[in-house]
C-alpha cells in the first residue's frame, strides 16, 4: 500500500495558524506513507493535477487530504482520483481547516492538532477499500409544497421544461401572501396584476396538477424516488361540476371573519377567499356551516345549478412519486401581541402592515379606503411603527425581515394617494433599502409625498378622547415625540410558519432556532439543502422580497430540472453489506433500520446444503446511516466507507 | 495538575454535528485544541465498543454528538443511539470510570456557537475529572 499525504495551505486560511510544513513532515513518517507534499490551493487545477502526477509517477493507491471540511471538497478530490485511474472511494479527508486552523490560536497547539488529525486519517484510509457508483432511476415528476409566488415560478419554470409538476397548496387557492397585496414596491405594480397572470399559467399548463386545500402527510424515500402522501381535504365541492358562478355564497347566511381580509370584512362558510382565486371552486368551512354544525340550512345546495355541493366529500389521501421536492412555503406574521408598548393587541385601530395592503386594495373590506377600524371614519393622522418584532433578541425575531422599511414607505405613498389630506409618521431605527430603485423610491416618498421620518422607538400607545396617542422619541433633533393618531400601522416582522419544524422533520431537511429552513451552504447554495433531491425557494428560508422570491423560484426549478434530466442518478456506494458467512438471521438490523432496507432471504450454505435465513441489504433504498451495523452482535453487516476496521483503526490513531 | 491537557475523542454525526462543527469554523470561534473528530454518517452508528476501546487505549473522555431528537436526518438513527449510550453511561458508572468521561450531545448544523462552548465546557469538566489511570497511555 503507498499512500500520498496532501497538506493544503488554503492561502493563509489554514498555514498562517498551522505549520503546514511540519505536518507533511511529519505525515511522510507515518506507516505506509510513501509521499507528502504542502500546495497552496490543493482544490485549484494546479493542486489537483499534483495529486495525479503524484499518484501516476510514485504509484500511489490511496490518498489523504488534509485541508477543509470533507463537506466542501470531497467529491472534487474523488474525481481527482479517478482522472488519475485509480478507485474513487480510496481519498479521506482530514479538516484541518474548520476543527484546526479556523478555530485554535496557538500555532504550536493547531500544528500538533493537524498532525493529529493526518494521522487519523491516514489510519482511517490504510483500511478503505475500492467501491463502486450504483445507479437510480429518477422519477420525472416534481413536487412543489406551496402555492405562492415562489411555487407558482418554480412550477412554471418546470412545466416549460415539459416536466410534470404537482403543487401541494393549504390554502383553497393558490396566490400565496402576494394576493393579498395592494401595490408592490418600488414599481407600484397592482400585486394582484402580475401575479393573476402567472395563476392563470400555472392552472391552464397540461404539465401541472394542482392540489389546493390539501397538504402533505408523509415524505419517504430518496432523490429520484420521493414518495410522498398528500392528505386532500374535502372541499365540499365538486370540482368538476362548479363553474364557479357564485350562486351558492350569495345564499349563504353565516358571515364569519374573512381571513383574507385579516378579519377587516366578512366571508361565508361556503366561499372563495378572492375572486382571482384558482381554482375558482369554493370551499366549504365546516367548522362553522350550519349543514356540519347543526345540520340545518343546506341553501347552497338548494341553489346550485349544477348540483356541484356534495356534504358527504370526505378528506381523500393519494400518494405519489416524485423526483424531486422544491419547498416553497413562506413564511407568516410575527404576533405583536406581545409587546406591551403596542397595546398587547388589544386596540382596535393599532393594525398590521398586510391589514393595511387589505385596506388600500380597491376590492378589499373598505373599498380603498383607509379608515379606522373601530368607528369607521377617515385615517387622517397615521402613524407607522418599524420593526416590530424584527431585530429584537428579547420578545422577538433577532434578524431584520428586509422587507418593512419597503413596504412601510409603500403604505405611507398610498396612504397620501388614497387621501391628499393624511399625514404619514413613520418611527424607524434603520432604513433598509437595498435593492434596485430602493433607496430612490424612499427617498420620493420623504420628498413627494411628504411622509414624516423621526429616528427613535415609540414607548407607548394609549387611547386618549378617541384618537391613539403614540409617545415616542425623535433621536436626530433629541427631543420626546407625541402624537395623536387615527390609526397606528405596526411593520411587523416576517416569522415561520406554525408547523414549519413539523414539514421539515417530515422531510429530513435541518431548520435553524428561528424555524426557517437551512441552506446547504449559506453563500454558494442557497437554494439547496443538505438532503439531495430537496430544494428550497422563497421565505421559507429567509425573508425576501418579491424580486428575489422569482429568482430563487427559478433557481431551484434549474437545480430540480438538472437531476430529472438525468436517465439515471448517481448513488454513493457508501452502503451497508452483509457478510452472509457471519449473520445468524437474528434481524437486529432489520428492526433497527428506518427505512426498510434490510430483507431476510434463505440461502443454501455449507456442503450440505443447509438452509439459512440470512440478512440482505437492498442498496438502492439504504442510506448508509449505520444503524444496523451498530447493532450486528455478530458484527456479519458493516458499513462501506465508515467501516468497523477503518473506525478501530481511527480510534488507534487517536 | 495544572498543565494536564486532556485528550478526548469526539464522534460527530455528518449531518448536524460536523457541519455544526463546520460553522463554528466558519464563524472563527475559538475553542481548546483538546478534541479529535472522527466523523460517523449518524450517532446511530456509534457501537458502544468504540467508546471503550478509546478509554481502554487511555482517552480522557469520549463525546458522541448528533442531531437533536426528532431532527435526525436518517429519522430515527439518534433516538437508538440515546437508548444504547444511556445504557452504557449506566454501565461506565458501574465499572467505576468517572461519568463525566463520556457525554452525549445534540447539536444541530446551526449551532456552531453552541459547538464552541460544548468542548469549553468539556474541557473544563474532564480537566477536573483529571487524567484517565484506568486505561493504557497508548496515546501519551
Amino acid at each position: 500500500m503507498k499512500i500520498g499525504v496532501f497538506v493544503c495551505h488554503c492561502g493563509t486560511n489554514i498555514a498562517q495558524t498551522v505549520d503546514v510544513e511540519e505536518v507533511a513532515a511529519a505525515a511522510g513518517h507515518l506507516p505506509k506513507v510513501k509521499f507528502a507534499a504542502t500546495y497552496k490551493y490543493m482544490c485549484s487545477a494546479p493542486g489537483q493535477a499534483l495529486i495525479v502526477e503524484a499518484i501516476k509517477e510514485k504509484g500511489l493507491d490511496r490518498i489523504v487530504v488534509s485541508a477543509c471540511s470533507p463537506n466542501l471538497h470531497e467529491k472534487t478530490f474523488r474525481k481527482c482520483l479517478e482522472d488519475a485511474g485509480i478507485n474513487p472511494y480510496l481519498v479521506e479527508i482530514a479538516n484541518i481547516r474548520e476543527h484546526c486552523s479556523w478555530v485554535h490560536r496557538d500555532r504550536s497547539e493547531a500544528t500538533r492538532k493537524a498532525i493529529e488529525l493526518v494521522r487519523l486519517a491516514v489510519a482511517k484510509v490504510s483500511r478503505d477499500r475500492p467501491l463502486e457508483k450504483t445507479y437510480v432511476p429518477i422519477e420525472k415528476k416534481v413536487l412543489v409544497i406551496g402555492g405562492g409566488i415562489s411555487g407558482i415560478q418554480s412550477a412554471i419554470d418546470i412545466a416549460f421544461a415539459k416536466y410534470p409538476v404537482v403543487i401541494v397548496e393549504r390554502e383553497p387557492s393558490i396566490g400565496g401572501r402576494m394576493a393579498r397585496f395592494d401595490k408592490t414596491f418600488p414599481t407600484l405594480d397592482c400585486a394582484a396584476c402580475i401575479l393573476t397572470p402567472k395563476m392563470v399559467t400555472v392552472s391552464q399548463s397540461k404539465y401541472v396538477t394542482i392540489h389546493t386545500y390539501s397538504e402533505i402527510t408523509e415524505v419517504s424515500g430518496h432523490v429520484g424516488d420521493f414518495k410522498v402522501k398528500i392528505r386532500k381535504r374535502a372541499r365540499s365541492v365538486d370540482p368538476g361540476k362548479c363553474t364557479g358562478c357564485g350562486a351558492c355564497f350569495a345564499k349563504c347566511p353565516v358571515k364569519v371573519d374573512s381571513e383574507f381580509d385579516m378579519g377587516l370584512g366578512k366571508r361565508t362558510a361556503i366561499y372563495v377567499p378572492f375572486p382571482q382565486a384558482v381554482p375558482n371552486v369554493p370551499v366549504i368551512d365546516r367548522k362553522n356551516c350550519l349543514m356540519f354544525t347543526r345540520k340545518a340550512c343546506g341553501a347552497c345546495r338548494k341553489v346550485c345549478p349544477f348540483g356541484a355541493i356534495n356534504y358527504e366529500m370526505e378528506d381523500e389521501i393519494i400518494e405519489e412519486k416524485f423526483g424531486a421536492i422544491i419547498v416553497a412555503t413562506g413564511l407568516t406574521q410575527f404576533d405583536h401581541c406581545v409587546y406591551g408598548e403596542y397595546g398587547y393587541g388589544k386596540y382596535k385601530d393599532v393594525i398590521t402592515g398586510l391589514h393595511f395592503e387589505r385596506m388600500a386594495n380597491s376590492s378589499g373590506p373598505t373599498c380603498g379606503k383607509i379608515t379606522r377600524p373601530s368607528d369607521g371614519k377617515d385615517a387622517r393622522d397615521v402613524v407607522f411603527i418599524q420593526c416590530v418584532g424584527s431585530r429584537d433578541e428579547q420578545k422577538g425575531l433577532p434578524y431584520c425581515s428586509r422587507l418593512c422599511c419597503m413596504y412601510t414607505a409603500k403604505h405611507a405613498l398610498l396612504l397620501k394617494e388614497h387621501d391628499k389630506d393624511a399625514q404619514a409618521y413613520v418611527f424607524y431605527i434603520d432604513i433598509r433599502a437595498a435593492g434596485k430603485n430602493y433607496e430612490e423610491f424612499v427617498k420620493k416618498v420623504q420628498d413627494e409625498y411628504g411622509a414624516v421620518y423621526l429616528r427613535g422607538r415609540v414607548s407607548r400607545i394609549f387611547e386618549k378622547s378617541g384618537k391613539l396617542v403614540v409617545r415616542g422619541v425623535d433621536t436626530l433633533s433629541g427631543a420626546q415625540i407625541e402624537i395623536e393618531a387615527d390609526l397606528v400601522v405596526l411593520a411587523t416582522g416576517l416569522a415561520a410558519q406554525d408547523d414549519a419544524a413539523n414539514l421539515a422533520q417530515m422531510l429530513h431537511i435541518p431548520y435553524d432556532r428561528n424555524n426557517l429552513f437551512t441552506e446547504a451552504h449559506p453563500k454558494l447554495a442557497p437554494v439547496e439543502t443538505i438532503t439531495s433531491g430537496i430544494f428550497l425557494t422563497g421565505a421559507c428560508q429567509s425573508p425576501k422580497d418579491i424580486p428575489d422570491t422569482v429568482a430563487t423560484a427559478s433557481a431551484a426549478s434549474v437545480k430540480a430540472l438538472g437531476l430529472l434530466v438525468q436517465d439515471k442518478l448517481e448513488k454513493e456506494p457508501l452502503v451497508a453489506v452483509v457478510d452472509a458467512a457471519l449473520c445468524s438471521g437474528c434481524a437486529a438490523c432489520m428492526a433497527a433500520c428506518p427505512f426498510n432496507a434490510v430483507e431476510i432471504k434463505e440461502i443454501e450454505a455449507g456442503k450440505a446444503k443447509n438452509k439459512r435465513r440470512v440478512a440482505e441489504i437492498v442498496e438502492e433504498v439504504c442510506t448508509g446511516c449505520g444503524n444496523c451495523t451498530a447493532v450486528c452482535r455478530m458484527s456479519a453487516v458493516d458499513l462501506e466507507g465508515f467501516t468497523n476496521r477503518q473506525i478501530m483503526e481511527e480510534i488507534e490513531a487517536l | 495538575m495544572s498543565d494536564f491537557e486532556p485528550k478526548i475523542a469526539a464522534f460527530l454525526c455528518n449531518w448536524c454535528s460536523y457541519a455544526g462543527a463546520d460553522l463554528a469554523g466558519t464563524s472563527r470561534m475559538e475553542y481548546p485544541a483538546n478534541v479529535k473528530i472522527i466523523r460517523v454518517p449518524c450517532s446511530g452508528r456509534m457501537n458502544p465498543l468504540f467508546v471503550l476501546k478509546c478509554l481502554a487505549n487511555g482517552s480522557d473522555g469520549v463525546l458522541i454528538s448528533g442531531c437533536h431528537i426528532g431532527d435526525c436526518h436518517y429519522s430515527e438513527g439518534n433516538y437508538h443511539a440515546r437508548r444504547r449510550f444511556a445504557v452504557l453511561k449506566r454501565f461506565l458508572e458501574y465499572i467505576g470510570i468517572d461519568p463525566r468521561r463520556f457525554q452525549m450531545s445534540w447539536v444541530s448544523a446551526s449551532e456552531g456557537d453552541k459547538w464552541a462552548e460544548l468542548i469549553d465546557e468539556l474541557v473544563d469538566e474532564i480537566k477536573e475529572a483529571g487524567p484517565n489511570r484506568m486505561g493504557n497511555d497508548k496515546y501519551a
